[in-house]
């Protein structure tokens, strides 16, 4: 551990503000690309499902 | 498998999509215990640097992104000459697909470099060499991205961007060298093939682990990215009616 306390950890020296929104708007991007894709995938599922039913609706 | 049978196999998408479900979520799995031990290793146990103190710290995630948008364009310069040569459609998908994840990690390390610059070069943004060439691949990218929602013909479209994601490959060993070539504000690279690195190892061994991270991370994402092209595109075939229907 290259630091004496939690709050140490925190302040990064001065750098805190730097070094924490880097990681945090990291994570955002990160988790951005995962989430969008998993409602796009359920989307086309949803949308698909519904257009078979329709499908079938209307030959029958 | 002999090597023949394999390439026509991968340019079947029902084959790729098939083999590819698990492969989503072990990368995904690595990907995600990776980038936090890398994370966390390099946050709070790597030493500061002697000259930049903890702002340094933000190398374990700009260095990543650095690299990682850069693979993320050599392998739509590879799909596009895939997609040029032998017509495979899965190429196209991949050059569809892939675009956003690159985008947003070039993104990313341009914003990373900005908020590491302020504290150590007393700039968020200096027109520099590598920020740059930088700045012109996520331009590269915002291009391929129009491209393809202006033109509505899809083959047309494919085309059109597999030539302009060729034509952009120029511009990655610009990206690489620029540090060497014009000696300004940018520091040169972290890690070379034939040297070893200038720091010592437990602050380059969190940043390697980041980096094998980011690359599970590209694999995911962009395989279940391409997952859900396949499915698209194939909406109307039998496989894919059938496994809608099974959900």
């Amino acid at each position: 551990m290259s630091f004496e306390s939690f709050a140490d950890f925190l302040a990064m020296g001065k750098h805190g503000l730097y070094v924490w929104l880097c990681y945090g708007v990291a994570v955002l991007v990160i988790a951005g690309n995962v989430l969008a894709l998993r409602r796009q995938r359920r989307r086309f599922f949803r949308e698909a499902a519904a257009l078979q039913k329709r499908r079938e609706a209307d030959s029958a | 498998m002999p090597l023949k049978t394999l390439w026509h196999r991968m340019g079947s998408p029902r084959w790729m999509y098939q083999m590819s479900g698990s492969w989503v979520w072990v990368l995904g799995v690595m990907a995600t215990v990776l980038l936090i031990v890398g994370s966390l290793w390099g946050l709070a146990f790597a030493p500061a640097d002697y000259q930049q103190g903890n702002s340094f710290r933000i190398i374990y995630i700009h260095v990543p992104t650095a690299i990682v948008s850069q693979s993320t364009y050599m392998l739509l310069g590879a799909a596009g000459l895939v997609l040029l040569v032998w017509r495979m459609k899965l190429a196209d998908m991949v050059l569809a697909t892939a675009v956003p994840f690159g985008m947003s990690m070039t993104a990313l390390a341009l914003f990373t470099g900005a908020v590491w610059g302020k504290p150590t070069w007393g700039t968020w943004w200096v027109w520099d060499a590598r920020t740059t060439s930088m700045l012109v691949l996520l331009f590269l990218y915002f291009g391929l991205y129009a491209l393809r929602q202006a033109i509505p013909r899809q083959e047309t479209a494919g085309r059109a961007c597999a030539v302009l994601a060729l034509v952009g490959v120029i511009n990655i060993p610009i990206i690489k060298y620029s540090v060497d070539w014009w000696l300004t504000l940018h520091q040169p690279a972290t890690f070379k093939l034939t040297e070893a690195p200038a720091m010592p190892p437990e602050m380059w061994l969190p940043l390697a682990v980041n980096v094998l991270g980011i690359y599970c991370l590209l694999g995911a994402v962009v395989l279940a990215a391409l997952r859900l092209e396949i499915l698209r595109r194939e909406r109307d075939t039998q496989w894919v009616r059938e496994l809608v229907a099974a959900r």
